[in-house]
């Protein structure tokens, strides 16, 4: 899927997505599993905003020298007995990863979560050389099970039901008792802890992401809350990190400013359960941890963001914060948006990584309530990149068609009043909390159903109407 | 060019150097040099025995049980009655840490055994380096005496700790490793843990146990 993104159809995707009702009932739960956990962590920890400003400046810095930072963290490695391999595009990545599987005879290979793994489409290339990949996370698992990509990044099978994920149990596991008592989620767990067991202890190679690489000591970490990336990284002979060239950050200290906001942005946790610091292969007299350590770092169009409208892009550390508050994203889930990241930070970064010709609608699929904005960690500003986006559309040309489409976007939300009647809640309730609302639209084009009895209200910088109509008298006169 | 010089020629020309300003190398390096600690949380920074209620709150919080013994000697007994109490095998694995070797477990019913573990090791008993005051989170390196797979494999896991390696806040128990190690240098692997093993991919439903143990129980050694 990785290969063939379906984001030039978000709009059918979408319909789609609205008209099903188990997929709105699992959406139903994000609210209750993520927003209120996030406020009440934040909550609790009265330098959390302070904290978010400390985590924006570490990465705005690294960034600046991102260069140096990056020649650092790999003398590190390589003085640690670990190896670095730069990739230009997903497909060197691939290759990398797949030399080193070979010339460790891997026959399979466990994988902790992993995006650049979703992004370079690694599953897929392992399977056509012969190796089988097993994902270990459970959400992972489970949609491995089912040949679906995530439709979250830290919550991947957030769409999938535990009768569905019974059902696929059912199907693939051979040797399973029909009888086996599996009606509830801590039975499927236990079953699926099992299953896995077998796999972490008979693989090959183990292949996990990154949250961060530390230039100070060489030191990658991963942050997870089952332990099935530790045990993807100490058990195989060989463990590959999938990194990208932004998650360097200087030293450990930093890692400590970030990790406060990390997990209580994502999940409401004060900590995640593991948070571990890897730094190279295992030591003379170790008893355990991998003998061969590979890091490959990619950039996939990441450079050229620096120093570009999208280079706050890349402080984003996937902590999925935009995408559980993101009206559009609660009504329409991660699939709709057809490539790997989903939610606001997708519709900023899937244009740069895959162009804007085929993620163009994607920029599209935004409220500017701004609800994203205002809880991103390392402060993103998600709608003004939006806007970034659909100006660069217009300046490339590729408007009116897309910019025509994008309006039949919003339309296609404006047909639906409830869906949109849901954006508007958060879009209002944020507008009165930044109280920059400068006016109201008595009338609206496509939505006089809904405007006939209130007004609306305008956000800074426009609605997506109004800047439309001032890119095309730009572009006219 | 290379996949790596053309990585970072990228990068460059995005940032409009060359790599060779020397301004810019000194920040780095100063950065590196200096690590600057940043902003830390008022939370963490008590002492004594509020920095051990504060330590033992917050592990329970994220749900690990803790349980506090005088000194090093009442902590054999103390594994025997956590077992005991949640209906265990009176049997645990360790590593050879020099701190639990000197307990004197022979005065339990305990079968221990010794070394990494294989998968099949239903309770293990480790020997954390520090523990923080904030998050209740325990901090475990690796080596020869102390191996990782004792802190995800086994079901069980219980981990002793020092109150005086208790420590405010993450930045202070990394200043630690880097005191015991040397700067720039890491042990292989640190394991900051902080509760049991847990997931909510199933319906968002929080379950424990995922794939690391079910059950955290932190024994602070006071003395
Ligand atoms: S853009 Fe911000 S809120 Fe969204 S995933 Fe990235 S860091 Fe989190």
């Amino acid at each position: 899927m990785t290969l063939h993104p379906t984001s030039p159809h978000f709009k059918k995707n979408a319909a789609r997505a609205l008209g099903d009702a188990e997929l709105q009932v699992a959406l139903s739960k994000v609210k209750r599993g993520f927003i209120d956990k996030r406020v009440a962590a934040a909550a609790r920890l009265p330098e959390f905003e302070a904290l978010r400003d400390q985590a924006r400046d570490i990465k705005n810095h690294t960034l600046a020298h991102l260069d140096l930072y990056l020649e650092r963290y790999e003398e590190k490695v390589t003085a640690s007995g670990g190896h670095v391999h730069f990739a230009r595009t997903a497909a060197e990545a691939r290759d990398i990863v797949l030399a080193i599987c070979r010339e460790a005879g891997a026959r399979t290979v466990t994988k902790g979560k992993s995006m650049i793994a979703e992004e370079i489409g690694l599953n897929a290339h392992l399977e056509a050389a012969g190796i089988t990949p097993v994902e270990t996370d459970l959400g992972e698992y489970i949609i491995q099970l089912r040949g679906e990509p995530p439709s979250h990044i830290i919550a991947p099978a957030v769409h999938v039901n535990a009768t569905q994920v019974e059902q696929d149990f059912r199907r693939v596991h051979k040797g399973l008792d029909e009888k086996r008592d599996l009606s509830e989620p801590v039975k499927l767990l236990a079953e699926a802890r099992a299953v896995l067991r077998e796999r972490f202890l008979a693989a090959d190679v183990g292949i996990t992401g990154a949250n961060f690489l530390v230039a100070e000591t060489g030191t990658s970490i991963i942050v997870t809350n089952e332990g099935n990336g530790d045990l993807t990284q100490i058990l195989p002979k060989t463990h590959i990190v999938l990194a990208s060239i932004e998650k360097v950050v200087p030293t450990l200290e930093d890692v400590c400013q970030i990790i406060r906001v990390l997990a209580r942005s994502a999940t409401g946790q004060d900590m995640s359960v593991y948070t571990t610091l890897s730094t190279g292969p295992r030591r003379p007299g170790d008893l355990d941890g991998p003998e061969n350590y590979h890091v490959i770092i990619l950039d996939n169009g990441r450079s050229s963001m620096l120093n570009t409208n999208f280079q706050d892009m890349l402080r984003c550390i996937r902590c999925g914060a935009c995408m559980n508050h993101c009206p559009v994203y609660q009504a329409v889930g991660g699939h709709a948006y057809g490539w790997v990241y989903p939610g606001p930070m997708g519709a900023v970064l899937t244009p740069s990584l895959i162009g804007v010709d085929k993620a163009g609608h994607l920029p599209n699929a935004s409220t500017f309530c701004g609800r994203c904005e205002s809880v991103c960690p390392v402060r993103i500003p998600l709608p003004k990149m939006m806007r970034h986006w659909r100006e660069r559309e217009f300046e490339r040309h590729l408007s009116p068609a897309a910019m025509r489409s994008g309006l039949a976007f919003w339309g296609f939300f404006a047909r639906r009043p409830a869906l949109y009647t849901l954006a508007m809640r958060f879009a209002v309730s944020a507008l009165a909390l930044v109280g920059r609302s400068r006016g109201r639209f008595q009338r609206l084009p496509l939505a006089s159903g809904w405007t006939a009895g209130r007004d609306f209200p305008a956000p800074q910088g426009g609605t997506f109407q109004a800047q439309w109509r001032r890119e095309r008298r730009r572009s006219v006169g | 060019m290379s996949a790596r010089e053309d990585v970072f020629a990228s990068i460059r020309r995005s940032l409009g150097v060359t790599g060779n300003e020397l301004p810019r190398r000194q920040v780095v390096a100063d950065r590196i040099e200096r690590a600057p600690k940043g902003l830390i949380p008022g939370r963490g920074q008590v002492e004594g025995d509020e920095r051990i209620a504060l330590f033992r709150r917050e592990a329970e919080l994220a749900l690990a049980t803790v349980a506090e013994v005088e000194t090093a000697a009442d902590v054999p007994r103390a594994v025997a009655d956590f077992l005991r109490n949640h209906n265990l095998p009176a049997a645990i694995r360790m590593g050879e840490d020099l701190r639990l070797r000197t307990m004197p477990w022979e005065e339990t019913a305990l079968a221990v055994s010794r070394g990494r573990s294989d998968g099949g090791d239903i309770n293990a008993v480790s020997h954390a380096f520090a523990g923080v005051a904030e998050s209740g989170t325990l901090v475990m390196v690796s080596g020869p005496e102390n191996p990782s797979t004792l802190n995800f494999l086994p079901d069980n896991h219980i981990v002793v700790v020092a109150a005086k390696d208790l420590v405010g806040d993450y930045e202070e128990a990394l200043r630690k490793v880097r005191a015991t190690y040397g700067r720039g240098q890491m042990p292989r692997t640190v394991n900051f843990i902080t509760g049991p093993s847990r997931s909510g991919d199933i319906e968002q439903t929080l379950l424990l146990g995922a794939h690391g143990p079910r059950r955290l129980h932190v024994i602070v050694v006071r003395g």
